[in-house]
């Protein structure tokens, strides 16, 4: 039973901590979204430098770390300073798949993954899949010409537009929603038949949406075993909430510190508005609060590589509250704020969204609870 | 960062359950997991048996008999009663009193009183709470006043719990009236017997005489029984507010309660299935679990950070809230889960005698109240209120 990091996570904290305080500007975010800007290349750039998305990978995968408490503390500190560089869509997910199901050719890879200089997407979700990692109807036909056609639709690819490679998921057997019959592929995004159309997200990150139209690839584009990528998927998309929820926790860690700057700061009545019990009582929750999410993240970093049934139980739970927390502290950093909360110039509005569209990544509130029930009666 | 426990804290749980599965008689064990009424000689029974492994005073100095237990230590030995549904310690002589002796109480003081406390020759009760001074504490009325070797006390303390069994009370007594109220208080040590001590039981919302009224009429008390300096008794009674709270998230009694609450909810058919296949009632259930599963790991966050020395401030109070409305929404739900079964009122039930209605679950009687006396959970020790004030003052300095 330990809760204090070791001195390496401590130095990684601090580093990556230091380096966004004196290098992440809100104003500067907020210029690039205004110009169209997926992200701040230099910045990508410098994150790889410091060896950030190494930190996300273990030393056999060719990373340094790579453990449950170093995606949390990683994350952690990215949503802290609001970061939208594409950690989660291409080292965390991408990088992710790849080093779980790729062989020695494709792996290769990764090491591009780590420096920053390639960047991947998980082309998964589809329209009306909602948050069911099963429901896949794209397909994976094979011709007669030692080819594999994919044909379908893939929404929300996060870093969609950016990534010179696309992780595809398609189905090679089986009906929709079943697990068996997924197939990975890897795929480059200037193939013909595939069309990237490129949209913002609410919370100021890059995303698409992918067509394949009988877009062909060889057998040696496939990710491991025809047919059997479910569990890499599933595994893969644990360690991307635990990324969330992390980001989550240090988005409501800047939001708490921000209300708790105002309400010493604001005066109102002649008096700064903290001194008001209303207040102070709803700030109390939030304080408390603030700590469950914490723990619920740690509960989750801690059980990342136990046995399947005890992991998805803590990702489902740790996700559930992630959701309720984040909602309320971010409804109540507004509340407390009052009108300049809800304004696009103050850096509490985008922590704020950013808590609140967590939710709907790799599913929500309500998704989880009644994933952990259907969990919790599997285990009985 | 780990999630384990070490080799040694997992042996000393093993060994705390090889000692409560031979230690711990049935005949109190299925009282407390019915949610029975303990009497004073059954929980007298429970500390002679503690008391005889030298696990009675676990925060105690092994100088004075106790185990010298660290804060994590007692966690594991926490969690293992409430699972084994041991009977809870009576923690007001043990936990309350002592701790302050230990750090303020005069060397007579404690190789009297503390040896006393482990044997069982004395059972101590609180006089903190008056009908005026309820959370805010510092407000106490109750006089004494200096006359030669003695203290002379009137005055009205309220809340005693378990009052009635008690032969000693520690107070919090006004011993000066003319500075501002924190800096006039006293505690002090009085003897039930003496003259002019009286006691009412107050019967509570769940039907049980749990607390009680104790008036003191010229009560004379000695001046050895001051315990530390004339008007410093705040500071005392802050002390035990900072240092004596890692159990106060009721992290035991919740994962004992969760566990019951699943049996029953699978056991208790509604329209034609398990209750615990209610979406509604299943959502309830799984949301808990889920706060509880958090809450476990906060507390321990908290615990073993006491562990390392660091004293926690406002953590305490961020436990007590979140660890109340944890286990009040569990007595809630275990409330529900009885339905109708839950509206029978059997004291006799509830003393130790015999279910006497057909069919009747034998967990339903206790279910409603026990919730009902789970209320007060969050209006003692700083009601809620008063803790999200410390949290708060904590932070924003203001």
């Amino acid at each position: 039973m330990d809760f204090t990091l070791t001195d390496d996570r401590v130095m990684l904290q601090d580093m990556l901590r230091r380096f966004l305080r004196e290098n992440y500007d809100h104003e500067k975010r907020r210029a690039l979204l205004a110009r169209g800007e997926a992200f701040d290349h230099a910045i990508w750039g410098q994150l790889a430098e410091l060896g950030i998305p190494g930190a996300l990978f273990t030393e056999a995968q060719g990373g340094f770390a790579g453990a449950g408490f170093d995606i949390a503390l990683v994350f952690e500190e990215l949503g802290r300073a609001g970061v939208i560089e594409p950690l989660l869509s291409s080292a965390v997910l991408g990088g992710g798949l790849l080093a779980a199901l790729g062989d020695d050719s494709q792996n290769a890879m990764v090491a591009e993954v780590i420096t920053g200089e390639a960047l991947l997407a998980f082309a998964h979700t589809e329209p009306g899949a909602r948050y069911d990692l099963s429901a896949v109807r794209a397909t994976a036909k094979a011709t007669t010409t030692d080819g594999i056609v994919l044909s379908g639709t893939k929404t929300h690819v996060l870093g969609g537009a950016e990534a010179q490679t696309l992780i595809v998921s398609a189905r090679e057997a089986g009906a929709d929603h079943d697990r068996e019959g997924i197939s990975l592929f890897l795929l480059p995004a200037a193939t013909a038949g595939v069309t990237v159309a490129q949209h913002v997200t609410i919370d100021g990150f890059s995303a698409a949406t992918v067509t394949l139209a009988d877009v062909v690839v060889p057998p040696s584009a496939r990710l491991g075993a025809a047919g059997a990528a479910y569990d890499a998927i599933e595994t893969v998309t644990a360690r991307a909430t635990l990324a969330v929820s992390a980001e989550a926790l240090g988005a409501m860690e800047s939001a708490k510190a921000m209300t708790i700057s105002y309400l010493k700061e604001r005066q109102q009545f002649g008096r700064p508005i903290g001194k008001f019990q209303a207040l102070q009582h709803r700030m109390a929750d939030v304080l408390t609060e603030v700590e469950q999410a914490r723990s619920a993240v740690v509960n989750l970093a801690g059980h990342l590589e136990a046995p399947r049934a005890l992991r998805e139980r803590n990702v489902s739970a740790t996700k559930n509250l992630i959701g309720r927390v984040g909602a309320l502290v971010a409804e109540e950093a507004v509340q407390l704020h009052g009108g300049i909360g809800m304004t696009d110039e103050y850096a509490l509005s985008h922590f704020v969204r950013r808590i609140v569209m967590i939710d709907h990544l790799f599913g929500d509130v309500d998704h989880h609870l009644e994933r952990f029930i259907q969990l919790g009666q599997e285990a009985a | 960062m780990d999630l384990n426990y070490t080799p040694a804290q997992q042996a000393f749980r093993t060994e705390v359950r090889d000692f409560l599965a031979t230690a711990l008689p049935k005949r109190l064990s299925d009282k407390v997991r019915l949610g029975k009424r303990l009497s004073k000689a059954e929980m007298e029974e429970w500390h002679a048996i503690l008391n005889a492994r030298g696990w009675l005073a676990p925060n105690w100095p092994a100088a004075y008999g106790g185990a010298e237990w660290d804060a994590v230590q007692r966690q594991i030995f926490e969690e293992e009663a409430c699972l084994a549904h041991a009977p809870r310690v009576v923690p007001f002589g043990l936990m309350m009193l002592a701790p302050v002796l230990l750090a303020f109480g005069s060397e007579a003081q404690k190789q009297h009183y503390l040896p006393r406390i482990l044997n069982g020759d004395d059972w101590w009760c609180q006089g903190y709470s008056e009908p005026g001074a309820g959370s805010d504490l510092a407000s106490v009325r109750t006089r004494a006043v200096r006359d030669g070797s003695h203290f002379v006390v009137n005055g009205q303390k309220t809340w005693t719990t378990l009052g009635q069994h008690a032969n000693w009370i520690f107070c919090l007594v006004r011993t000066d009236p003319d500075c501002k109220p924190q800096a006039g208080i006293s505690f002090l040590l009085i003897d039930m017997d003496s003259p002019g001590v009286k006691l009412r039981p107050i019967t509570l919302i769940d039907g049980e005489a749990e607390v009680n009224e104790v008036f003191f009429d010229d009560v004379r008390v000695p001046v050895e029984n001051l315990v530390g300096e004339e008007n410093k008794g705040w500071t005392y009674a802050k002390y035990l507010l900072t240092h004596e709270r890692t159990n106060i998230a009721g992290v035991g009694f919740s994962n004992a309660a969760l566990t019951t609450l699943k049996r029953v909810a699978a056991a208790t058919m509604s329209g034609g299935r398990p209750l615990a296949e209610n979406p509604h009632f299943a959502a309830r259930m799984a949301q808990v679990e889920i706060d509880l599963m958090a809450m476990r790991t906060t507390n321990l966050r908290v615990v073993s950070a006491a562990a390392r020395g660091q004293a926690p401030g406002a953590e305490s109070s961020m436990l007590k809230v979140k660890g109340t409305q944890i286990r009040q929404e569990l007595t809630s739900l275990l409330r529900r889960a009885a339905g109708p079964d839950a509206l029978p009122f059997l004291p006799e039930y509830l003393d130790g005698g015999d279910n006497q209605i057909t069919d009747l679950p034998d967990h339903a009687p206790a279910t409603a109240p026990g919730y009902f006396n789970m209320r007060k959970l969050s209006i003692f020790g700083g009601s809620n209120e008063i803790q999200r004030g410390i949290i708060t003052k904590a932070i924003l300095e203001l």
